[in-house]
């Protein structure tokens, strides 16, 4: 029983780092009608501003190196949109792909170049100081309770955000029909702006979650957790905000209690499968929505 | 009011819009009336920002807006309720509306219970998702919309497409109450009879050229008229 109860809480937390991720696909698909395959490595680049910034001085607050990689994500993310994806805002939907791909080459390779390509150590002293909960035989240590915490809180502010406040609805409004939006004078390019703003801001918290817990970072550390949180956004059903919620955690449950009860060789494979068994039957993903339109 | 000068349209290669022009004075009702694809609701378009003319202007209130973006021409007084409705069928009835009124910076409930009060099927479904609706109510929907912004011109692109004869003619009434309380309408329809018997004046639109123009009386008394649209 604490072996399952161990795998939940772990399963929990990864699961809440993928979904933070799978939110950022999730909202530029909705939003932009794109996959902004780059996005992973925004998690790369914010766990490299964390590292840099504790790298500068003894004494840096663990905040002020969050905040560091929060706002460098967030410029990035919206530079990108701003200088590779706005042009191509007409072009078919393959050249954006592909210019996607060659942001997420560009900014490993940038990285390879600046870091270079041995792994770097990551460490918050923030994390250190949150003590760790002990139930019986179960340990939940620093790290696993600040994702799962934050996780929730982040879900629920952003779930009122999209759904109550005028910004939050005017997405919504350009997700659903970007000419309609327009006609309500709603401009569609600062809205995919803060999309992306928004995507690369829970890319940086993801980024300190996901370094805090791996420990190593190098230049394609953005990659896997990328494609994992890709998938678990198609998972929940591309698009659906809460779909890519439930996606990430699915996911990181999956995979952790493949790694405990199956095999930890296995566990990648394990999670893929059950991805395609989740698309043979219902090919919208679990909370993706079929559109009808009346006429 | 609005003054549509010389104005070309392409999609690609094809030459959709040759030559238009035409205006629509205050306090009017304009109908743009032709068959499918003669080019009414690409002209609609093009006013409104969606589509871009390469020649000519396009001037609202004296001033030319041919290459304003879409979403600043609302804020200038110019509404457009697009072909096909396009509501947002996900979003709430009152969402909707709040989204009519996205550039509304002061506090518009009045214009939500003036809208509720036009069409009180939208209040009974205030709460509902929009793809809910009927096609009557969602066209309701779709005008109070527009409303929502208090428009200074009112362009409507086929309100009546699709409906039921008995929601034609209340659409219609609608049409004729919005332009009695002020408001000025650009209406394009393939229901020409129904059109011409409200318009002021009317274009005939035929493969991208305006063929004729007139009162709406005089075209609805033409034999030529009668024949290409009104089926006599």
């Amino acid at each position: 029983m604490t072996a399952f109860i161990q795998t939940l809480v772990s399963g929990l937390s990864l699961g809440s780092i993928y979904a933070l991720i799978a939110l950022g696909y999730t909202m530029v698909y909705g939003i932009a009608k794109m996959l902004n395959f780059a996005h992973g490595d925004v998690i790369m680049v914010g766990a490299y501003s964390v590292i840099t910034t504790v790298s500068l001085s003894a004494n840096v607050p663990s905040v002020v190196a969050i905040l560091v990689s929060v706002v460098v994500c967030v410029v990035l993310g919206v530079t990108i949109e701003f200088l590779a994806y706005r042009p191509l805002r007409k072009a078919p939907s393959l050249a954006v792909l592909i210019t996607a791909i060659g942001v997420s080459y560009l900014l490993q390779n940038i990285a390879l170049l600046w870091f270079g390509s041995e792994q770097k150590a990551f460490h918050l002293a923030l994390f250190d100081r949150i003590k760790p909960i002990v139930i019986g035989e179960v340990y939940i240590n620093g790290i696993t309770l600040i994702t799962l915490v934050t996780t929730v809180v982040i879900m629920i502010a952003l779930t009122l955000f999209i759904n109550l406040t005028k910004m939050g609805k005017a997405m919504r409004a350009v997700s659903e029909d970007k000419e309609a939006a327009e006609l309500m004078g709603i401009s569609v390019n600062k809205t995919i702006t803060v999309t992306f703003a928004t995507g690369s801001f829970l890319a940086a918290i993801a980024a300190v979650f996901y370094g805090g817990a791996y420990t190593m970072i190098k230049p394609t550390t953005g990659s896997m957790p990328g494609i994992k949180a890709f998938t678990a956004a198609v998972f929940g059903g591309i698009g659906s905000i809460p779909g890519a919620m439930l996606g990430g955690i699915m996911l990181g449950l999956i995979e952790q209690f493949s790694k405990a009860y199956i095999s930890t060789l296995w566990a990648d494979a394990i999670v893929f499968v059950v991805l395609v068994l989740v698309l043979v039957v219902r090919p919208t993903g679990l909370l993706g929505k079929k559109i009808s339109e009346k006429v | 009011m609005l003054k549509v000068d010389n104005i070309n349209v392409y999609y690609g290669k094809i030459h959709a819009i040759k030559d238009v022009s035409f205006e629509v004075n205050d306090g009017e009702i304009v109908a743009l009336i032709g068959a499918n694809g003669a080019g009414k609701s690409t002209i609609l378009k093009t006013v409104s920002g969606l589509l871009r003319t390469r020649t000519g202007s396009i001037s609202f209130n004296e001033e030319n807006i041919a290459h304003t973006e879409a979403h600043k021409l609302l804020a200038k007084g110019l509404a457009h309720v697009p072909e096909g409705r396009r509501i947002f069928l996900q979003m709430s009835v009152m969402e909707n509306l709040e989204m009519g009124a996205y550039i509304r910076k002061d506090n518009y409930k009045a214009d939500i219970a003036d809208v509720f009060a036009r069409f009180p099927r939208l209040e009974e479904r205030k709460n509902q998702v929009a793809g809910t609706l009927s096609g009557g109510e969602q066209q309701m929907l779709a005008i109070g919309r527009a409303l929502m912004s208090r428009p200074k011109l009112l362009m409507l692109d086929e309100p009546s497409m699709g409906l039921a004869p008995i929601l034609v003619d209340q659409i219609f009434d609608i049409i004729k109450e919005l332009h009695a309380s002020g408001t000025t309408v650009l209406l394009v329809e393939q229901n020409a009879e129904k059109a011409l018997a409200i318009a002021d004046r009317a274009y005939v639109l035929e493969s991208g050229r305006i063929a004729v123009s007139g009162t709406g009386s005089e075209l609805a008394a033409s034999d030529k008229i009668k024949k290409a649209y009104l089926g006599g």
